[in-house]
């Protein structure tokens, strides 16, 4: 009894300081994970402007950004690569928030905005706003890209349960809203073929070809998307404890719900409107960034948003030099490396729920 | 003599017996076969006469009979006819294919376009085409073997202890999304004109078929037709289980394996006629079984549900467009996308999914 007493307060301070240390060192894990993502989104910019038909040397790269001299490398990397660069960053980062978010609010490692049909929501929206309403400027299908992003994930989520949704339900209610929306698109492209051109972008995620006039636009409703998504990352962890936990601990259920789905809708939407249709990049960067910094969301999205462009730039990179005179787009890269990983999980029965 | 009693469906059979052997069949499943030949050759014959030279069905059925106004035999008989049969061809087959799946998956989500087994037939096809140089023969052999590729790999990934029904499903899903992405590669390499030649094999379309494809969408069905036929009725055995299957003197792994094989090249058949069609494999059985409201695979009755499907999308496509421009599998990816999308729902009323 004696004994007992004694010895209880010194364990208990042992237990804390060794739970403290651990802390630390999880921190200093997490934080050494995230200057990792800088330097290798650092050197993924540095491959996407050396790399192409033309292959540039590095140093040629530095001058042509800081002290341009008029050089057809010059104009090759300020006009043609740069853009493309900027808008894989802010694509890559708004398709990788958008699945961290997605993920943890459905609770479901399957969720990705490509697989969920928010992707091809926006697709036919832009194609419907293209081909019957005649629109033509980008600001103007924007908003067409961004309500029916909106439209599918609710769509997609109500057929898949609700709060119910189980990760199978989920995948076959996006597989079918796919089937339907992409057929669509494809009938609408092969039925009007004056637009055939202007649409063809938008049944294959692409960054090839798209102006730096197009990321000014949309880059507003990136960043307030990212910004919203930040915002709820500390309510998003108390949902992932389930929602009586959630509400219990004082997280406002409804209003986190509504509020991820409208950063989902920004970014997957934004994201869609500029390149089309990308998917499974949304699936992929949480999977990884979760092996490496755990499930909490406010370490979970930063890594999102530092490895998703990675992932994004390299997959392009690797479109531009796998058939050389001509290219992949980004987006049957990025299809193809996921739909490995989608197995892969459906493999591992604890994930799944099989 | 009503067939229903206490609302309860009571099956009547049939029998036919000989010295050698007999014969038992469902009276109600073998009406409805009937029923939806004549409506799948009725929109066969409203399909010929469409189009900018109109002929009306009585002028169709006299040409066909070789017997018509002067001209249209050609219309009819060469560009025509074998766009229609190939229809109902491919439909026959993809429906059996469908229920094949269905039953062997016990998953009304089984079907050969969801498990990516049409993905992987469509992108032999285009391998054959596009890296071989392949005519209609090398592209057919091209989609049966992709067919069979894609079958083995789905199936093994998804083996873990045994096939579970989700789990294959879901893994036929990303394999649906590898294949898919290996098939733009190869569009995108391609040049111009095997890219006009392929595009068929991205989605299903029934524009400009010929003899050539008829005869291959037919050799698939003459030879597995009567092999799904034969094992039709282990496959009611397997739906109860695999151990029940055994005791009822049902061989479970062998036939699986039997099945599996004619189902896939069912599809991958109907796949090198036509592209893949989408849906047809999974909506027929379900309407099938909707309309002989009999248990068990139904695997005749999907097949014809299929042909009538295929043959009444291709009508409709080309009544509402006015030309024959827009691929089939445009209408069936719209309405089996929708069709899918109920059926879920369905299934969550049900407490199935």
């Amino acid at each position: 009894m004696f004994i007992g007493m004694a010895s209880r307060p010194s364990r208990k301070r042992l237990v804390e300081g060794r739970g403290a240390r651990e802390r630390r060192s999880r921190t200093s894990v997490r934080a050494s994970g995230l200057l990792l993502g800088l330097a290798l989104l650092v050197g993924a910019v540095a491959l996407s402007l050396a790399v192409g038909t033309k292959q540039i040397p590095l140093d040629q790269v530095w001058s042509a950004l800081f002290s341009p001299s008029g050089t057809e490398n010059d104009a090759i990397v300020r006009d043609l690569r740069l853009p493309r660069t900027l808008i894989g960053i802010a694509v890559g980062a708004a398709l990788g928030l958008g699945g961290g978010v997605m993920q943890t609010l459905t609770r479901n490692p399957l969720a990705d905005p490509g697989l969920l049909g928010v992707n091809a929501g926006a697709s036919a929206a832009v194609v419907t706003a293209i081909s019957v309403l005649g629109i033509t400027s980008f600001s103007g299908y924007l908003w067409f890209a961004l309500a029916g992003a909106a439209l599918a994930a609710t769509a997609v989520n109500s057929l898949g349960g609700g709060r119910y949704a189980t990760p199978v339900r989920l995948a076959l209610a996006g597989t079918a809203v796919n089937a339907a929306l992409f057929g669509y698109v494809n009938g609408l492209q092969l039925w009007d073929l004056s637009t055939l051109d202007a649409m063809r972008y938008w049944s294959v995620g692409t960054l090839a070809k798209r102006d730096a006039s197009l990321l000014v636009a949309v880059a507003p409703l990136l960043v307030a998307g990212a910004l919203l998504a930040f915002a709820l990352a500390r309510p998003l962890g108390a949902i992932a404890l389930g929602e009586d936990h959630a509400r219990a601990l004082g997280t406002k259920v409804k209003r986190t719900r509504v509020l991820s789905v409208v950063a989902i809708t920004l970014l997957c939407g934004g994201a869609t409107a500029v390149c089309g249709p990308i998917g499974f990049i949304g699936l992929m960067i949480p999977h990884a960034a979760r092996a490496f910094c755990g499930p909490d969301p406010r370490w979970l999205l930063p890594f999102c948003a530092l490895y998703a462009p990675v992932l994004l730039l390299l997959s392009d990179v690797i479109g531009r030099i796998v058939v050389p005179p001509s290219e992949i787009e980004v987006g049957t890269v990025t299809a193809f490396l996921g739909g490995i990983l989608f197995i892969h999980l459906v493999r591992r029965r604890k994930v799944a729920q099989l | 003599m009503s067939l229903m009693q206490d609302e309860r469906v009571v099956v009547r059979h049939g029998l036919l017996r000989t010295r050698r052997w007999s014969l038992r069949y469902d009276v109600r499943a073998l009406l409805v076969c009937v029923t939806l030949a004549v409506l799948a050759a009725c929109a066969m014959v409203f399909a010929i006469g469409t189009g900018t030279y109109e002929l009306s069905p009585p002028e169709v059925v006299r040409t066909l009979a070789g017997d018509g106004p002067p001209g249209a035999e050609f219309i009819v008989i060469d560009l025509r006819l074998p766009r229609a049969l190939v229809a109902v061809l491919v439909g026959f087959g993809m429906g059996m294919a469908g229920a094949v799946f269905q039953s062997l998956t016990r998953n009304p989500l089984g079907s050969p376009d969801i498990t990516g087994f049409g993905n992987g037939a469509s992108a032999g096809a285009l391998v054959a085409i596009i890296l071989f140089d392949g005519g209609d023969a090398q592209t057919a052999i091209g989609a049966v073997c992709g067919g069979f590729a894609t079958a083995v790999a789905v199936y093994l990934l998804a083996w873990k202890r045994g096939v579970h029904g989700y789990r294959l499903v879901l893994v036929g899903i990303g394999a649906s999304a590898v294949l898919g992405s290996a098939t733009s590669y190869l569009y995108v390499r391609a040049d111009i004109g095997k890219a006009a030649q392929a595009a068929t094999w991205m989605i299903g379309s029934l524009n400009a078929r010929d003899w050539g494809e008829v005869r291959i969408a037919a050799l698939g069905l003459v030879l597995l037709v009567p092999v799904v036929l034969v094992c039709a009725r282990r496959l009611t055995m397997l739906e109860m289980g695999d151990d029940t299957a055994g005791a009822l003197g049902v061989p479970p792994e062998r036939t699986r394996l039997l099945l599996l094989c004619a189902g896939t090249g069912l599809t991958a058949m109907a796949v090198a006629a036509a592209g893949p069609i989408p849906f047809v494999a999974m909506a027929a059985p379900q309407l099938a079984r909707r309309v002989t409201r009999a248990p068990g695979p139904n695997v005749l009755p999907a097949a014809w549900m299929g042909a009538l499907l295929v043959s009444a999308a291709d009508l409709a496509t080309q009544r509402v467009t006015g030309s024959a421009l827009l691929p089939v599998g445009v209408v069936t990816g719209v309405a089996g996308g929708a069709y899918l999308a109920w059926l879920l729902r369905a299934e969550r009323k049900a407490d199935r999914v």
